[in-house]
């Protein structure tokens, strides 16, 4: 009697092909979430052979490419002044937009009134944000380098990554500091502490961790910009930058130049700089999570 | 010096302190006391809301005194009125008088920051800052640019032990505030509020978040704290104003003060029928 029962429940709903449906839905999905994986696997090996066959058909020397700078002759070729040309750029680039990006950070988030103003300030960020990279390229192109007559020097590349950054640390930054929760904040008042104070002392020091992974992020992101540096006019330098005032390439120009040559050399000599530059993406990635990660169970 | 600037908005002690003021209560010793915090006449609203309506009251020296009412009757609106916290709080309006040794603190020749570090604050959850123990404390005394005149280390060591903590944490100063168990870190805020020695603590349901023992070791303290400071405290628990409060307050719905008297008065013989159907639990 029972088991009659049990057996007519269920038995007029028809679910095989809805459980089906939801299979084949999980597949496809999981399918496109492998997809980057796959897809950066595929860059990876397809750098690492061309690095590989470089270093062995070629001969590419890993001491003489660290240790020269650029040469027409190929086989004279390195990438040191590329790699000392980046450096120095990023260093330049995180001066200007450091400070800049995170004081509009604060003001936006401590200071600013939520009237039209603000609101109109926080939807061109958004659209700055936004913006080709090889527009910085021209404006800097035609602001700094041509218009107040600076040339084609490392300072104007870095006025140029500096502006496309800036919107990602401010961003960032705004995000840090609207998770300090409020209850610290009135904690400092109650102390009898100031505004400024109150950012300083102890807004600031809880939302560095997450400042410091967005400029690290955006910086990462600028290192490998090629677009805006070829508008300032850094192609064709072979020399090694002494100063923000000397003329350069950095290493995503350089790799340009060098993977637009006819010679095979030239072009192994690529693959060899783009590992360099990958490397030291990665490197500033795993920074930023790295710091993420340790100051994260604070606050 | 950085420091020095940084201590910029001096209170103007001359500008605090009034002649005229009439003893309106006694001390526990029996000496009469002159009231600390008095508001007149106070409204507070909120945008188109009203928290406080016509609030009267002479809050004396050297005592608790505690605040107790339904939630949402503005005992918080009224603690964050005492000591300008209210300026936080864009849509807060506030009229009539609210003074501090008579002097208004809402003329407009009071700097809040100065009206301040007269007067400390404990908040319902513990809002210990992402610092270590000793930073925590050292804050207030830091940020009022007192760190050069006093010795810090003894300053800190003797506010952790007003505060009951000094014992548990001496050994881990070091450490972050972040780290202790939620009544710890209300008595470093404790410790915190009176490291730079103000003459007032603003505690607004200082046990609320904690458990009964860390709530009960709070209790204790606050009896201490009468002995050199004026408490005023906020608390929904009738049985902890009873136990550790000298004059209470009653606050009901519309932001009312009904009742204010010495603390056996209002929970044996209250003057309003309201007061009493509240403390007797039938409404509220
Ligand atoms: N920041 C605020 N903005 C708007 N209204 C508020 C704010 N704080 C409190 N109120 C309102 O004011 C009234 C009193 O609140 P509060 O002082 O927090 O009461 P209590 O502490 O007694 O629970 C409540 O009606 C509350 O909704
Ligand atoms: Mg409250």
């Amino acid at each position: 009697m029972s088991t009659e029962t049990d057996d007519t429940l269920f038995t007029d709903v028809d679910l095989v092909w809805e459980h089906r449906k939801n299979r084949i839905f999980l597949a496809i999905i999981f399918a496109a979430s492998l997809f980057g994986v796959v897809a950066l696997a595929l860059l990876l090996l397809d750098v690492a052979s061309d690095f590989y066959v470089g270093l062995t058909e070629y001969n590419i020397s890993l001491v003489d490419f660290f240790t020269r700078d650029g040469s027409r002759r190929e086989e004279l070729s390195g990438f040191r002044g590329a790699i000392v040309a980046s450096i120095m750029l990023m260093i330049v680039t995180a001066i200007l937009s450091f400070f800049v990006g995170v004081g509009s950070a604060i003001y936006l988030e401590e200071y600013a009134p939520d009237n039209h103003i603000t609101r109109l300030i926080e939807a061109n960020l958004a659209n700055l944000a936004g913006v080709p990279s090889i527009v910085y390229g021209l404006l800097a192109l035609a602001a700094f380098v041509n218009g107040i007559g600076m040339g084609p020097i490392l300072l104007a590349g870095a006025i140029a990554l500096g502006l496309l950054v800036m919107p990602i640390i401010i961003v960032s930054s705004q995000e840090a500091l609207r998770a300090v929760p409020d209850g610290v904040r009135n904690g400092s008042y109650a102390t009898g502490a100031t505004e400024w104070q109150t950012i300083r002392r102890v807004v600031l020091p809880a939302a560095m961790p997450g400042i410091m992974t967005g400029t690290i992020l955006g910086l990462a992101r600028a290192i490998g910009e090629t677009a805006p540096l070829i508008m300032v006019g850094a192609l064709f330098v072979n020399r090694m930058p002494y100063g923000p005032l000397d003329r350069f390439s950095a290493m995503p120009t350089q790799i340009y130049n060098w993977a637009a040559e006819p010679s095979q050399h030239f072009i192994h000599l690529a693959a060899v700089g783009i590992v360099v530059l990958l490397a030291f993406v990665f490197a500033m990635n795993a920074a930023a999570i790295y710091v993420r990660n340790k100051y994260e169970t604070e606050v | 010096m950085a420091t020095d600037h940084e201590s910029e908005p001096t209170t103007n002690d001359a500008q605090l302190i009034t002649t005229d003021v009439q003893a309106t209560g006694t001390g526990r010793n029996g000496e009469p006391t002159e009231p600390v915090v008095t508001a007149r006449d106070l409204d507070v609203h909120y945008g188109a809301e009203q928290a406080l309506n016509d609030v009267d009251i002479d809050i004396p020296e050297h005592r608790v005194t505690a605040i107790i009412g339904p939630s949402g009757c503005g005992k918080s609106t009224f603690l964050r009125c005492v000591n300008r916290m209210n300026d936080q709080i864009d849509s807060c309006r506030i009229d009539g008088e609210l003074s501090f040794h008579g002097k208004n603190v809402y003329d407009e020749d009071v700097d809040p920051v100065a009206l301040r570090r007269k007067i400390g604050m404990v908040f319902q959850k513990p809002n210990p800052f992402p610092k270590s123990i000793y930073d925590n404390v050292a804050y207030g005394l830091r940020v009022q640019g007192m760190a050069g005149d006093v010795d810090l280390d003894a300053a800190v060591e003797r506010a952790l032990r007003g505060a009951a903590l000094w014992d548990e944490v001496n050994d881990q100063l070091d450490s972050s505030g972040l780290d202790l168990s939620g009544g710890q870190q209300q008595r470093l805020c404790i410790a915190r509020a009176i490291a730079p020695d103000p003459e007032v603590i603003l505690m607004d349901e200082p046990t609320s978040a904690l458990d009964p023992v860390a709530a009960s070791k709070i209790e204790d303290l606050i009896d201490d704290l009468a002995d050199e400071y004026t408490v005023i405290i906020v608390t929904h628990n009738m049985q902890q104003a009873a136990r550790i409060s000298d004059k209470t307050a009653v606050f009901l719905t519309g932001g009312n003060l009904v009742e204010f008297d010495e603390t056996p008065t209002i929970f044996e013989n209250p003057a309003d029928d309201r007061v009493e159907d509240y403390i007797t639990g039938k409404f509220g």
